[in-house]
């Protein structure tokens, strides 16, 4: 879990063994009933439920910080940006930045995504060109490439993936061509969990000069990244995946890459000077934040960044592992039950279809019993497609999940089966 | 499990099991498809209709409990009724799923009653009423474009 994976290393220091219960306490929306029932939350791939400790601090800036920043003379405003700022600082210390410079904030990873696509994309991808992708990107890492493909009359080409969800990385030197301007991979595949080798993708394409972007949307809620140990070239995550508020992301970009690529959006913030004949372009990050940005947001992320770094990710990798192997076990012994999604490699997610009951009915059904999991195709249609399911049932769990949620996660779907087979 | 109860009735349950008039109709005059992509449900409805009669109606589609034995009722209940009549259960049924009007037991029948737990269902409205959209598209526009009842 380190070089491979783009993990940082554990700390060297020896921790008793992760408490989900004295986490779950920071957590106040676990507390609250769902039908009569404690709430069980398994639907952590789509959001992340957030730590008092967010929640405090964003109560905090509007009572006490709010101003415009990077504008201000006041000493308000100066507090404001600092805020906003030590945002900025904390997500690019969880992602092991080389300098703050290199983080954008954007409203999430898809905005990153986009970002990326329209300005990198096209200023380096023409007609002819190629755009590599994997066969279980979101959606949000295949249409911002489908509509600059079409536009500049190139190819969108896609790593096929095994029957277990897992990439089949024997084609990558074939797919990586002369053409390829770009290869963009998910790190963590939200509707399989599988936990892609990031690192060798990036080492094949760059030995062949060929920049990478890493959807890391459902990694960062797993543990911090280390961008340089990854050399990714852009990485993209969004705050509300990772216990932080929604509407605020992050993208790195090595800085040589980002001083290349031509601004995003025009407005203010962005500029150093504007006449009618000629604007200028402020510098990194600014140049990529048109407009007053989500200060409430970047303080947000910023908090989530300062509660998740005082977690132990030795002990909580641990936890998830054996949450997700519980949860394997327990879902599989339900008879007419088939996972989809079975790489070895592979984050807290099992999502599965189930004979004679579809997602939609199991999802109402679990709902009663007080357990949220997510039905359907998940924004990846093409996966759906792949396993030859119309749409699946899926259960993600974070940290401060518990083998007692995974019991009553079996045991409602333990109902389904009742109802669906009587 | 008794809002379940209320939810998936044995008349569901068993429709969605063993789906009724689930084919194609050959000599089919109208027909249309209903879609709702974000929850994958699908439907195709073949109707013939004869001096304003349905004498015939299938349907082929998959998706959840609710949409296909909705399909499934609403085949066995149309058929052999005008096209007023069935547009007026349209309507009856319409109403009673979304909540919007008081259900008349009387108008609907047993059958499309065993829906009337679906408007506890916000969700799950749409999956209900996707066949009878598309049916109502067969009979009046002969369905160019698909249905869908997701807002």
């Amino acid at each position: 879990m380190t070089a491979a994976t783009g993990r940082r290393e554990p700390a060297a220091a020896v921790r008793p063994a992760f408490d989900a219960d004295r986490v779950r306490a920071d957590f106040p929306l676990l507390r609250r009933s769902m039908r009569g029932k404690s709430l069980v939350y398994l639907d952590n791939a789509a959001t992340s439920q957030k730590p008092r400790h967010v929640i405090d601090a964003i109560h905090r800036y509007y009572e006490t910080l709010n101003a415009n920043v990077h504008r201000g003379v006041y000493q308000l405003s100066e507090e404001a940006t600092a805020a906003y700022e030590w945002g900025r600082a904390m997500i690019g210390r969880y992602l092991n930045v080389p300098s703050p410079a290199e983080i954008v904030f954007v409203r999430g990873a898809t905005e990153g995504i986009n970002l990326v696509a329209a300005t990198f994309g096209r200023r380096r991808v023409g007609k002819g060109d190629e755009v590599l992708i994997s066969a279980m990107e979101h959606h949000s890492n295949i249409v911002p490439w489908q509509m600059l493909c079409e536009e500049r009359g190139a190819t969108l080409r896609v790593i096929p993936m095994n029957k277990r969800g897992e990439l089949v990385l024997e084609r990558l030197p074939d797919l990586l061509t002369s053409r390829t301007r770009i290869v963009a991979v998910v790190h963590v595949s939200n509707s399989l969990g599988t936990v892609n080798p990031v690192r060798e993708i990036i080492t094949e394409a760059h030995a062949r000069g060929i920049p990478v972007l890493i959807d890391g949307a459902q990694a960062a809620p797993h543990g911090p990244v280390d961008v340089q140990a990854l050399d990714c070239d852009f990485y993209a995550v969004s705050g509300h995946k990772m216990f932080g508020p929604t509407g605020i992301g992050a993208l790195f970009g090595k800085r040589a890459l980002l001083d290349e690529m031509p601004p995003y959006q025009g407005g203010g913030e962005m500029i150093q000077s504007v006449t009618f004949e000629k604007t200028t372009y402020a510098p990194l990050p600014m140049k990529f934040e048109a407009g007053t940005p989500n200060i409430e947001g970047a303080v947000g992320i910023g908090a989530a960044v300062d509660y998740l770094r005082q977690l132990d990710w030795d002990a909580v990798a641990k936890h998830e592992a054996d949450l997700l192997a519980y949860a394997t076990e327990g879902v599989s012994s339900i008879p007419g039950v088939r996972l989809v999604g079975t790489a070895a490699h592979k984050a807290s997610v099992v999502a599965f279809v189930m004979e004679g009951a579809h997602p939609h009915d199991i999802g109402t059904v679990l709902d009663q019993e007080g357990v949220a999991i997510r039905t359907g195709h998940h924004c990846t249609q093409p996966v759906m497609d792949f396993f030859g399911v119309p749409a699946t049932a899926r259960a993600s769990m974070a940290f401060y999940n518990t083998r007692d949620d995974v019991d009553r996660l079996v045991a409602a779907l333990h109902r389904v089966r009742e109802l669906f087979h009587r | 499990m008794s809002d379940l109860g209320e939810l998936y009735q044995q008349v569901i349950l068993d429709h969605n099991k063993a789906p009724r008039n689930f084919r194609e109709v050959p000599d089919a005059n109208h027909t249309a498809n209903g879609h709702n992509p974000l929850c994958g449900d699908k439907i195709t409805l073949w109707v013939k209709v004869d001096g304003g009669v349905i004498e015939d109606v299938g349907f082929q589609g998959q998706g959840c409990a609710i949409s296909q034995a909705s399909a499934s009722v609403m085949t066995t209940v149309v058929k052999g009724k005008t096209v007023a009549e069935a547009e007026q259960l349209f309507t009856a049924f319409h109403g009673m799923v979304t909540g919007t009007v008081e259900p008349d037991r009387q108008t609907l029948g047993t059958k499309l009653w065993a829906f009337s737990g679906v408007k506890e269902f916000p969700a799950r409205v749409k999956c209900a009423n996707l066949p009878w959209h598309t049916l109502h598209a067969a009979l009046q526009e002969n369905g160019s474009e698909p249905v869908s009842t997701e807002a």
